[in-house]
């Protein structure tokens, strides 16, 4: 693999193996020493366009842990923020010798281009592009649920036969998208649930099922319920009329929390907006894995540093 | 030489005849024997057609001549077989004034690559609050007829109704941008299964649709003219045949691009295909070449938008919208109506040339390649087969969207006023038009 972009053009085979080395991060990371030698004398420039400091501290956790050097521009403060084009600032890159660039950046296609636009040869992991796609969210996604669901039996293992229900602003989430493809890849069944405002042109010919509602969805008794986080700013551009309607009609509230089978997982990307799409005592409960999803996060860009960079070392040399 | 021999040219693809060109005007065509002081240019197997109009041309001079200039973007046209550009008015200043227009106009008689016609902004600094001065640019030296906000859209209803009255007042034609802003805030793309896809926000075809249905019942109200600009849907085909059966007064462009490219094309997010209004499906490309083909559509114009490189080497969403297209023009023409049998050369002459020239009030551009007429014409090589590249274009940019296309025909020469511009498909030195194009001025005075 050189570099991962989207969750669109996994195939199943390659997901899987990529939670099966996950898995073997995992492990390490109960071991004394957690540092492995993998990534020694390689450069990880971690791109950040978009501030988010919790992707940020994931990612650069993951290429220490492997033993990389680990270079971060992020808007604050650097010339990232300053205008500099993805273009220059790319070359700049390549010029220090990266040998994975991890990019966030608030225009779609931001990684895609950075990757064919011929700037640079590293390997370009996608950190979220613009409405487009965040693809190791959805792996460690994925990873969560296989975990909860199959625990020390997760290897080998894909998403057949469980149901997931994500709820909320699919039409600006890229975390939505990735996961779209990649659980549907993994054999889920995969349930939208959102105001006709806010799902994209187009999903009809998704491999999902749409629901305007939330409460037929929440009937099927799902395995999985992840919240979309949604920005209270949208009710400005009438995606919605207001913060306290959206909570009403498609909020994870405790009366709907309370009723979902004892086994429900319920998931969100964080960062969470309580009492809007999410009610604390959702969020708070042990059927809550939003922080396995903090810590398996690590363990996901691990594992896909680890394929990206060391996988292909010898056909790159 | 004081004149011009075109041999053995096929005249609009029907006949085969000579054609003698003296006092920048045509003097005779048939079977011609050569003069002593003519130059011959053999056209054997060359299709003659009326030097091309083009009403929708962004020359960017004053204020983006990092993009293009009147000098470089008439040299573009003219080597795309162009004799008539009408530049549009979003330049930096605004060409809202007769002092800004005249500059433009007098600009394109100095270097003499084609007349430039210069748009006049409907609106002063096309902010679409208060009319600009029409009438003196209407009276002006550049004799402004076309007057549009284009890159925006006369979206407020009342404007628009008086702009439309006004501008009868001068015989005038309003050149509507249509894209409802509302509709379109930050749009990247079509709206449709892609966009959902890409996570690029969607520019829906109802945005064009329904201002052009508002325009044509203002038209209609009215009784002025109503011009629609780059008409992109199946849609908006559907209500302009609908105002044509009604018989309002309403003609319709369809760019090049919209003939050829679909939305397909932003898949890998080069923004080199990111163009206002936006590619659009496969449908909606049948639905325009039907329309131009029956005469739904009026006219061909290219949007020619040229951008500096570093507009498009960038994310999509920060990327310019437009894509140059005066050098192409024909060969996408001939690629998409010519060989799919929907249009005859003669047909294409109409909707490149005199149709044009009619909505813009240009004058000798009615009856073409005939004895009298100003001496207009492009000779085109129909069997010529290439590759598109960068390499073919001639302006200041180079955001052209078939770089590796393969394209039908070529431009061999292109005379404009009695003055060869190209020939044998190579440019003719500035110097030598302009003073050329001097001369002729010279004696048409004298
Ligand atoms: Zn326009």
């Amino acid at each position: 693999m050189k570099h991962l972009l989207s969750t669109r053009d996994l195939d199943r085979e390659t997901a899987v193996g990529i939670l099966d080395i996950a898995e073997d991060m995992a492990r390490t990371a109960d071991r004394e020493v957690r540092k492995l030698p993998t990534l020694r004398g390689k450069t990880v420039v971690n791109l950040f366009f978009e501030d988010s400091t919790r992707t940020r501290l994931s990612f650069e956790s993951a290429a220490k842990r492997l033993s990389a050097d680990v270079i971060t521009f992020s808007a604050k403060g650097s010339s990232v923020s300053k205008g500099e084009s993805l273009k220059d600032t790319a070359q700049t890159l390549q010029a220090m010798g990266a040998d994975a660039i991890v990019v966030r950046h608030h225009g779609s296609g931001a990684a895609h281009l950075l990757a064919h636009a011929g700037w640079i040869d590293a390997h370009v992991l996608n950190a979220g592009d613009g409405t487009h796609e965040h693809p190791t969210q959805a792996l460690l996604d994925a990873f969560t649920m296989r975990q909860r669901r199959y625990g020390a039996d997760s290897r080998g293992r894909d998403l057949s036969g469980m149901r997931v229900v994500i709820v909320g602003d699919v039409v600006h989430s890229r975390v939505a998208r990735s996961n779209v493809w990649l659980l549907s890849t993994l054999g889920a069944e995969v349930h939208l649930v959102a105001p006709r405002t806010l799902l994209p042109s187009g999903v009809e010919s998704w491999p999902v099922t749409v629901h305007e509602h939330l409460e037929p969805a929440l009937a099927l008794d799902p395995d999985v319920v992840m919240m979309l986080r949604v920005q209270q700013e949208r009710m400005h551009a009438a995606f919605f009329p207001s913060g306290r309607e959206y909570a009403r009609e498609w909020g994870l509230t405790a009366e709907r929390f309370a009723a979902l089978g004892p086994d429900t997982m319920v998931m969100h990307p964080g960062p969470m907006n309580r009492g809007l799409e999410i009610s604390s005592a959702a969020a708070d409960s042990s059927a809550s894995t939003v922080l396995a999803q903090v810590t398996n996060g690590v363990f996901i860009r691990m594992a896909v540093l680890y394929l990206l960079v060391a996988g292909s070392s010898e056909e790159r040399a | 030489m004081t004149g011009l021999l075109i041999r053995g040219a096929t005249l609009l693809g029907e006949t085969r005849e000579d054609i003698r060109i003296r006092g920048g005007r045509i003097a005779a065509t048939g079977r011609l024997n050569a003069e002593l002081d003519e130059r011959v240019i053999d056209a054997d197997g060359l299709v003659a057609l009326p030097g091309l109009v083009d009403l929708h041309t962004h020359l960017r001079e004053p204020g983006g001549e990092a993009s293009e200039t009147v000098l470089t973007g008439t040299r573009a046209a003219a080597a795309g077989g162009y004799t008539a550009v009408f530049a549009m008015a979003n330049t930096s200043p605004v060409a809202d004034t007769a002092g800004v227009v005249e500059q433009v106009h007098a600009l394109g008689l100095q270097h003499g690559f084609a007349t430039v016609r210069p748009i006049g902004a409907v609106t002063v600094g096309l902010e679409g609050e208060r009319l600009s001065e029409i009438g003196a640019m209407a009276r002006s030296r550049a004799e402004v007829r076309v007057f549009s906000d284009d890159g925006r859209c006369v979206h407020d209803a009342l404007l628009m109704r008086r702009a439309l009255e006004y501008v009868a007042t001068f015989d005038g034609v309003i050149a509507q941008h249509a894209q409802e802003p509302r509709l379109t805030e930050g749009a990247q793309m079509n709206e449709g299964a892609l966009s959902g896809e890409l996570g690029l926000a969607g520019w829906p075809a109802v945005a064009e649709e329904s201002i052009i249905a508002r325009d044509v019942l203002l038209a209609q109200h009215t009784g002025a003219r109503l011009h629609v600009c780059h008409v992109s849907t199946a849609g908006s085909v559907e209500v302009i045949r609908w105002a044509k059966a009604r018989g309002i007064a309403v003609t319709a462009e369809v760019t090049p691009h919209h003939l050829l490219l679909t939305e397909e094309l932003a898949r890998g997010y080069d923004a080199r295909f990111k163009v206002n209004p936006p590619l659009r499906r496969d449908d909606d490309v049948r639905a325009l070449r039907e329309a131009l083909a029956d005469g739904t559509i009026d006219i061909v114009a290219t949007d020619h938008a040229p951008h500096p490189a570093e507009a498009k080497e960038c994310t999509w969403a920060e990327a310019a919208f437009g894509m140059v297209g005066l050098e192409s023009a024909l060969p996408v023409l001939q690629t998409t109506m010519i060989e799919t049998g929907m249009l005859t050369w003669e047909q294409v002459a109409r909707v490149m040339s005199s149709a044009p020239a009619a909505i813009g009030r240009l004058n000798g551009y009615a009856d073409p390649l005939t004895e009298g007429a100003p001496a207009n014409v492009t000779l085109v090589d129909p069997a010529a087969r290439g590759t598109w590249s960068t390499g073919d274009l001639r302006g200041r940019s180079t955001n052209t969207p078939y770089a590796g296309v393969d394209l039908a025909g070529a431009i061999v020469s292109t005379v404009h006023g009695g003055v060869a511009t190209v020939l044998d498909g190579a440019l003719r030195p500035a110097d030598e038009v302009a003073s050329a194009a001097a001369r002729q001025r010279e004696a048409a005075r004298g």
